[in-house]
Order: structure tokens, then sequence, then C-alpha cells
């Protein structure tokens, strides 16, 4: 804990406080792209440190917060099938499908399992043979790649009761998105840092470059947080628009090759739609036709007929940078973490839960 | 030609329904297991209860049922914290805690030797509080219908005169006082669970609180309130006592006694220890005139050596806690909306 304690020390949080508000001097709008730094930032209310010049937006950066209802509503068909253990990522279990979430089905009997890792998973198949296990595999880049491991741990195994259930990301042409908006608020990105970590930095070199935005590769403690928004600062102030990685202790400037060749081996991109934003081009993923023997939806196939989207749910936009919770009529109201109304208020990275639990007082 | 019983009643090395049945195996069950470990004048009355005097004045009581997985996790197992919980909650009521029932619910195929060692580990926790199991409850269900054996203890104890320990209690000026680190508990039987893949050195904190909880109601009888932050953890029964005396209480978080290996496992599982559930540690409320005495008294104990004051009672007329973060801001301690799910990344 010594190591993480240095990224949240109070001296070196009140000193990069004191150097932003030195340095502002106009009004910007800086998006922190990743769940991960919006929880942190609200958890630590860095914003209650900043000048209010600096306003900061919450991107789209949570997984399980833009995993749509289609793919949730057939996670759910798959766990109602008796052969069937659904396991899934804490996270998962509340945030609801067009009916129901993996938590109420789970207590009418159906085995959904809470697992840690993907791998577990696979241990959980080699132990019920006779049973068909699904892990329910959600995330962005970050992730991916565990979950490739694991499938390449049943294949290596020569298993047939293991698959996944893939609702992958990619996180470049979301915030691409984002920029070509034409009523577009965001001056600067901080890039999430550990997404970065698996691709590398040419994603951000590309976006930086053609939409002229400054993108900091920023990573997920306070002090990281706060230097990475220094540094972005820095940049707007100067009319530049730079790639600058700020998280140099996790991301190699080329990525992780290992992670790559994983998602390069078994992965097509595709367009795929968020939840509460829309589709996007080429910002999914799904397993190749090799790996189709792994891959629930051909396993289990599932005609989605319902599509209730909620329309009170503001988060898209909230996500697009364009409004922000207080915009919300339902926020902390109609929509609380024991009601949500939306994914975002499930996931303790949803940018609604994180501001919600950690408001000021 | 002898005729021997295909299922002889005192041969099973297991559980079964019989157990259950109130005849012969019951009673042989409640020989052998209970009385042998439980054994007492009260219990010896052989009763459908149990008849004791009372003394005057006030009586507190309180119930509590364990459903804990795993049974047994490093620093304890389910017995001692069905033991310690009831005499902690009559603690925290200000009681002497006396007598426990105890009620238990088996699965079929349950180990007699996990068993016993349940049992065994009761009676040294009932030992070491000073209160006596008195009548109890044995029901046996089917293989699958329980994770291998739910225990409810139930107590009485007897509230000295003067003392008035209440949630409502909580009064602006009071402080805050931790008597020990937070999550300890928790953490333990999380990394005891197969399923969570990670191990850690620390071991359950589950003890008796009522030898402390004596001891400093006889030194300071004004103390307002006892809690201890079990299910929900610091977080959540702080929120209880804020709105059962409609006060504002504000923690101080650099003042939390987080260990590092709690603070390392919260990180990697992605939760909040003011959330972990906690079994040995309690929370005391009282008026800030005392605080001192009250710290230097609860860390002569070695179950509350780490004892500190960690936050105060700010304001009234309104229910809510708060938390001073290390950089000088304030945020809102919510109580948990259900469980708490480990993050995603």
């Amino acid at each position: 804990m010594q190591y993480i304690d240095d990224y949240r020390n109070n001296t070196h949080i009140q000193t990069l406080a004191r150097a932003i508000n030195r340095k502002v001097a106009h009004e910007w709008n800086i998006m922190e792209i990743c769940g991960g730094q919006t929880y942190a930032i609200a958890r630590y209310r860095l914003e209650d440190l900043l000048p209010p010049e600096v306003r900061l937006l919450h991107g789209p950066g949570c997984p399980v917060c833009v995993t749509s209802e289609e793919v949730i509503d057939h996670a759910l068909d798959i766990a109602r099938h008796p052969e069937v253990i659904l396991a899934s990522f804490g996270d998962m279990m509340r945030v609801p499908g067009n009916e129901t979430d993996l938590l109420h089905l789970k207590a009418q009997g159906a085995d959904i399992r809470l697992l840690y890792s993907p791998l577990d998973a696979v241990e959980l198949a080699a132990a019920n043979p006779a049973r068909e296990v699904v892990f329910f595999a959600v995330g962005f880049e970050t992730t991916i790649p565990v979950h490739l491991a694991a499938l390449q741990e049943a294949r290596r195994r020569k298993m047939t009761n293991f698959s996944l259930l893939c609702s992958f990301f990619a996180v470049a042409p979301a915030m691409e998105m984002i920029v070509q908006q034409p009523d577009n608020r965001v001056d600067g990105f901080l890039a999430a840092g550990h997404v970065c970590a698996i691709t590398g930095n040419a994603a951000c070199r590309r976006l930086a470059a053609r939409y002229k935005h400054p993108v900091i590769i920023t990573g997920f403690e306070p002090v990281d947080l706060l230097y990475g928004l220094y540094r972005c600062i820095c940049q707007l102030e100067r009319n530049e628009a730079q790639v600058e990685n700020a998280y140099k202790r996790a991301v190699p400037e080329n990525g992780n090759t290992v992670a790559q060749a994983l998602m390069n081996d078994a992965l097509d991109t595709v367009g795929c739609k968020w939840r509460g934003i829309g589709y996007i081009p080429d910002s999914g993923f799904v397993l190749k036709a090799k790996y189709s023997a792994y891959d629930a939806t051909g396993k289990f196939p599932f005609e989605n007929t319902k599509h209730l989207t909620n329309t009170r749910c503001i988060s898209g936009e909230i996500m697009k940078g364009k409004l922000c919770t207080a915009d919300c009529h339902c926020f902390g109201t109609e929509c609380t973490p024991e009601h949500p109304a939306g994914a975002p208020m499930v996931s303790a990275e949803g940018v609604c839960a994180a501001y919600y639990r950690y408001r000021q007082p | 030609m002898k005729t021997v019983c295909p299922v002889p009643y005192n041969a099973s090395d297991t559980i079964l329904l019989g157990h259950g049945s109130g005849g012969r195996m019951s009673h042989q069950l409640i020989r052998d297991v209970f009385r042998a470990a439980f054994g007492n004048p009260l219990l010896d009355q052989d009763h459908d209860g149990c008849v004791f005097a009372v003394e005057a004045g006030r009586m507190a009581y309180s119930t509590d049922t364990f459903v804990v997985h795993p049974l047994f996790f490093k620093g304890g197992n389910i017995g001692d914290l069905a033991v310690n919980g009831t005499v902690n909650d009559l603690a925290c009521c200000g009681a002497v805690p006396r007598y426990l029932a105890t009620g238990f619910i088996l699965e079929e195929g349950l180990p007699l030797t996990t068993l016993q060692a349940i049992v065994h580990s009761m009676q040294a926790a009932a030992g070491k509080a000073h209160v006596s199991i008195v009548t109890g409850d044995t029901k046996v269900v089917e293989h699958g219908k329980c994770d291998g054996i739910f225990i409810n203890t139930s107590g009485v104890g007897i509230v000295p005169e003067g003392i008035n320990i209440a949630p409502s209690r909580a009064t602006v000026g009071d402080v805050v006082i931790c008597s020990g680190n937070i999550g300890v508990h928790g953490v333990a039987i999380m990394s005891a669970r197969d399923s969570l893949g990670f191990e850690t050195a620390l071991e359950s904190d589950t003890t008796a609180l009522n030898h402390i909880t004596q001891q400093l109601l006889c030194t300071i009888a004004d103390v307002h309130v006892l809690r201890d932050p079990t299910r929900g953890g610091v977080g959540t029964t702080l929120n209880e006592i804020a709105a059962a005396a409609n006060v504002a209480i504000e923690l101080d978080e650099a003042a939390l006694p987080v260990p590092n290996a709690v603070k390392a496992a919260s990180e990697i599982l992605g939760i909040d220890p003011l959330y972990i559930a906690n079994e040995g540690i309690m929370l005391v409320i009282l008026p800030e005139r005392h605080a001192e005495q009250a710290l230097r008294l609860l860390q002569r104990f070695v179950e509350s050596k780490n004892a500190t004051t960690v936050g105060r009672v700010v304001a009234s007329g309104r229910a809510t806690v708060t938390l001073k973060t290390v950089y000088g801001n304030h945020r809102t301690v919510p109580m948990l909306a259900g469980e708490q799910l480990p993050r995603i990344c």
C-alpha cells in the first residue's frame, strides 16, 4: 500500500491543485474517459480542489454501463437454461435488462455465480462437466485479454462446456464519436491509462492529430488525475494538441503486445450499440468464427423482441459530455442505487452511482 | 441367530434426518454433542426451556442468526461467531450478558466431527464471555436445504443501574471512538471463500467485548451509544445511529484505523472498508470530556488496543454521516444500498 499511498499523498495533491490554479487562464471542459477515473474523482471529491474555470465531463468508460439491454437480456435468457451456470463479475449482477437483472433471476433459482476472474469460470466448467458454464464477458481492451486467456485455457484443455457471452468494446471509437458531435464541448481528454496499457498510444495520437484536442494518458489515483489535468490544462492554455503519457509507470508506448496478439487472433472488429449512446462504428469486438465453439451467442441463440430503453435516463448525454448529473430530474429521487433507472446508477464506476455515493453533504 | 438393526441409530458419523426427529437419535445427539459441551446446571434441568431467577432492574434481550460461509475461517468459525455476536449485542445494550439460547439448523450429511468442533468453539467462547448456554433446539433439513449448519443464538443480560445506552442518545459534542481495526473480519471471510482467489494473513477478530464494555461503563457511566458495526460495517452502523438520534456525524478519514491488509484487499476487490463487516470491534459514542479516559481504558485491553477517535457528532436536526477526506474536503457516507458488488476493473 506504500506504493498507492504515494499517489494519494495530500502534500502532492495540494501542490498539484495550486499548480493548476496558477496555470488556468480560460475556461476548459476536460473529459476523463474511464469509469475508474470517474470513481476516483467522485470518491476523493477532486473537483472541490479545482478552480471554477475547469469543468470535468465524465466519459463513457464503464463497460458495465454501456453494455446494451439486449445483451443483458441475452445473458438472462441463457441463465434460464437449466443446464447453464452463468458466471459474471459482481458489477453486472444488478444492471437491469429490459425486464429484470441477474440478481433477481438468481433469487428465482437460476444458477448464477459471481466470480473475480474468467479463469475461475474455466475451473468451474472443469468441475462441472455435465453443465454448460457461460462467462458473461464484459469489458474494454483493459479486461478483454484476460477473457481471451480463459478461452485459450479452455481450448488447451479441450473443454466443450465453456463459452463466453461477449460484450467487448473499443474505447477510441467512442472518443472519436464524442468529438465528432456537432455540439461537442470537450476541449481535452484524460485517456484511460489501463486501456492504453494494452493498446498502446497510437489511437490517441491519431485522435489528437485529427481533431486537435490534447489527449493525456492518465492513471487512476488522485495524484495521477490531478497531474493529468495539469498537463492537459498546460496544453490547452498553449493551444497545443499533443498526446502526453502521464502514466508512464503503467503504459509503454506500444502497449502490451502479448495481449494485442491474443486480441488479433481471436476477435473481429464490429460496430456495436452502447447503452444510452447508440450505435458506434468499429467500437466492438466479437469472437472470430474459428472460436465459435466458445461463443455463447452461437450455443444459445436468442432473438430479442423487446426494445424498451428507459427514456427518462439521460446517461447517454452525460457520457457524451453534453449534460451532467445535475441536469437529470431523476438523479437521487426516482433513480437511486436501490432503484436504478439506468446502468450508470448501478455500477460503482458508473458516473451516477459514483456521484450519488460520494456527493457533497 | 442374532438380529441386527440395519440402521443402528448410534453408528452414524454424519447428521441424518433422524437426528431431528425428536426421538432416540435426537436425544443421543443432545446428550453426546450439545450437553457434553455446554453442560451446566440450568441446561441440565432437562426441560423444554430454562427456568432461572431474575434480578430486579432492567434486562436486555437480543437475537442473531449466523449463516456464514465458509463455516471455518482464519481466526474462528460459525460457532464462536454465534456466541460472540449475541454477547456483543447484549454488551452494546450496556448489559452484562448472562444466558444464551441456541437453535441449530443442521444439513443432512454434515460430519459429526464438524458439528462437534463448532459446538466446542461455542462453549469456549461462552466460557470466555462468562455466559451459559442454557437451552436450545435442533432441526435437521434435507441435503441441499442449508449450507451445512445455520445457528441462531439469543440471549439475556442484566443492565446495571444508571446505565442508559441507546443510539438515540448520540448528542452534539459527542465523539465517536472506534475500538479497533476496521474490516478485518470481513476480509478474512472473503479470503476464505474459494471463489475469490486471494489470500491474506488477516485472521477474523471475532471476540466477545463484554468485559471491555463492563469496565468502560463502571468507569464512565455517561456513555451514550455502544454498537458493534457488524453487517454493513462502520458506514451503515453510523447511518443507523445518525437516523435514530437525528444528528450529523462527521468522520475523519485520516483517523480511520484501516490496516494495510484490509486496504489492499479493498483495492483488489473494489469495495470500501467502511462497509466491510466487523465482529471484534465496537463504536463508542460519548461526551468529548470523557474521550481521553475512555481511550486510555480501551487501549489497556488487547482486543481494543488500537482504539482511536474517528469522528464526532457535529449537528442535530439532520441525519447524515459525512467524511472529512485527507484532502480537507467533505463527502457523504451513505447507507449501503444492497450488497457491496465488486468493481469490474
